[in-house]
């Protein structure tokens, strides 16, 4: 009897159980590095004494952070990972074809159900909305997995989080992750597993649900995973890799005892929700909110950058201005992301509104470049993480919500909840 | 081998921002990163800290990004050991694949302040704050991962699993 995660890591490690606790050497089917964490794995890689990575078609480098380079010592790092991957023939994204790492890979297939994906990157636990296990490490781990195919792990227990009902008007799934997050603490999955499921979760589209995996590391867990259903099948199927096929292994948790906890929820009682600064955990519904002016809107990240967020945004943007004391930057999440956008009219209203439309970026939402705050502002965002000073000044403020919070705000000048009954923006057809 | 230094001790929840803001991971040299270790909530820490110097702190230590530019910069502060409540799950590899030392030992941290002398005997996971006379140890760590501490981080250890490092 095991939980999804524990099925595949003994999968990986050729082994019929695991157990949580267990140490072992698991192999890996995608290693993930970028601009920031890449540079630190080359070097480390080469301490090794191995001239070739252990599979090319399995290393991927995209630059994201400072992508386009912000300044020359970015560009050094850059040319670090470009000339790295060339001399080895990695699958390696350049900027123009690219995006940010965590959109990018779901949508160019090549990560997929039942897989181990390990990335040097914190938000790699992104790939969980697949139904994989998928997790970040730092540099080293990933030079070393990048010789050896392989990388060891400590099996974590798996906490099962349910969503009974229905969703209310507006609610996504960054404010169902933000509740969990406000609920058990920034520690409070530490070294687990967390497992979504229940009516609400069913009925949630697959942008929403990574953006729910993806967050899984704002309450200190090693990875975040959906069961496989009909709307991950038909997202493998609609994102196919340029060669070969994605495997489509779905595991399923024998029973809630396999668990080490299990946590439900009531989804109608979930309004949208707000992280007020200076942890993802400290939420609030946004009625509760208050009267807090903001000078700044980020729509944009691996966590809220997809074509469903920029449509919920458009939605509530569409035929308004952008507050006369506020920046409104909005930063679709790959190359597709902003031709889909370009093509269905979203971009011209974020634009007509007086909204920044960026290229695809990690940017502001770490404080690199593209919307760096002064010391006293605030910007509400629907990035993932609102630390003092992650977003510049170590005196300025940021404010996590998901992008109809972020939209309303925008439009209002201060943190407002949307108005009004959505249309079908939340029932997106995949592409 | 026995570590000795001074105390700098800091709350909950101390992230990767805090340790390293992403706005200088633009380089990934250790001098260059350690210029700016802890910049976010102790400003001074870089003008006070002394090789050998201890980070002593309570839970979640080392929470929110994978960037290893966070243990690179606390080790390049001279910084000898960390010792905590507990750890953020990323950090604790990253810190033990670059070689610095984590202990995690909640009676250890209740029982020192800032600036307190403690002496470390890393084989035993024995503390003993000479300021105050106590002495207490920690959590062992598991056997599979002494295997990576004691080649000292995970390159050298790889290089061992890879039989000597050919490919």
């Amino acid at each position: 009897m095991a939980t999804i995660a524990e099925k595949i890591l003994a999968a990986h490690a050729g082994r019929e159980t695991i157990s949580p606790g267990d140490f072992a050497n698991v192999s890996v089917d995608v290693v993930l590095a970028n601009d920031i964490t890449g540079p630190i794995s080359i070097r480390e890689f080469h301490k090794l004494g191995v001239s070739r990575v252990f599979d090319p078609e399995k290393v991927v480098m995209v630059p994201d952070h400072f992508i386009p380079n912000k300044d020359i010592a970015s560009a050094i790092q850059a040319k670090a990972l470009r000339d790295f991957s060339r001399e080895q023939g990695l699958v390696y994204f350049e900027t123009g074809r690219a995006g940010i790492e965590h959109v990018l890979l779901p949508e160019q297939g090549l990560v997929g159900p039942g897989q181990v994906v390990i990335g040097a990157d914190s938000h790699t636990c992104t790939y969980g909305a697949l139904g994989a296990f998928s997790t970040g490490m730092g540099s080293t781990d990933i030079a070393a997995a990048m010789a050896t195919g392989d990388i060891w792990m400590k099996v974590p227990a798996t906490i099962k989080f349910v969503f009974h009902g229905q969703l209310r008007p507006w609610v996504g799934g960054k404010d169902l992750i933000l509740h969990i997050i406000g609920d058990i603490g920034i520690d409070g999955a530490l070294y687990a597993a967390m497992e979504f499921h229940g009516d609400a979760i069913a009925s949630l589209n697959m942008d929403g649900r990574f953006t729910m995996a993806n967050m899984a590391i704002e309450a200190g867990a090693k990875a975040g995973i959906f069961p496989v259903d009909a709307a991950t099948e038909a997202y493998v199927v609609a994102h196919p890799p340029k060669s070969g096929a994605r495997p489509m292994l779905s595991y399923t948790t024998d029973s809630d005892s396999d668990y080490s906890r299990v946590i439900e929820y009531d989804a109608g009682d979930i309004e949208p929700n707000v992280a007020f600064p200076h942890l993802p955990s400290n939420v609030k519904p946004v009625s509760q909110a208050g009267t807090v002016p903001i000078d700044q809107v980020v729509i944009g990240s691996c966590t809220n950058g997809r074509l469903g967020d920029l449509r919920i945004a458009a939605e509530i943007i569409r035929g308004q201005t952008i507050h006369p004391d506020v920046r409104c930057i909005v930063i679709p999440g790959s190359q597709r992301v902003y031709g889909d956008a370009l093509d269905e009219g979203l971009l011209r209203v974020f634009l007509d509104a007086g909204a920044v439309v960026s290229t695809p970026t990690c940017g502001p939402c770490l404080g690199g470049y593209m919307g760096v705050l002064a010391p006293g502002e605030r910007c509400l965002s629907t990035t993932n993480r609102n630390f003092v000073g992650r977003m510049g000044s170590p005196q300025s403020e940021v404010y996590l919500a998901g992008p109809a919070v972020a939209a309303a705000s925008a439009i209002a000048g201060r943190i407002a909840g949307p108005t009004g009954q959505p249309s079908n923006t939340q029932e997106v057809t995949e592409r | 081998m026995i570590l000795q230094g001074k105390v700098h001790k800091y709350g909950a929840d101390v992230d990767t921002d805090a340790i390293i803001p992403a706005r200088y991971l633009n380089v990934s040299e250790p001098a260059l990163l350690a210029e700016h270790c802890m910049e976010h909530i102790d400003p001074e820490f870089r003008q006070r800290v002394s090789k050998g110097d201890i980070i002593v702190a309570t839970s979640n230590f080392g929470c929110g990004s994978s960037r290893e530019h966070a243990p690179i910069a606390i080790a390049a502060c001279g910084v000898s050991c960390v010792i905590a409540h507990s750890f953020a799950r990323i950090f604790f590899r990253n810190a033990i694949d670059i070689g610095l030392p984590l202990l995690e030992c909640p009676e250890a941290v209740d029982a020192c302040e800032a600036g307190d002398t403690l002496e470390i005997d890393l084989a035993r996971g024995e503390i003993s704050n000479r300021t105050r006379g106590t002495t207490c140890t920690a959590k062992p760590y598991p056997e599979f991962m002494t295997g990576i501490i004691d080649a000292g981080g995970l390159i050298p250890y790889t290089r061992r699993r890879l039989g000597g490092g050919h490919a």
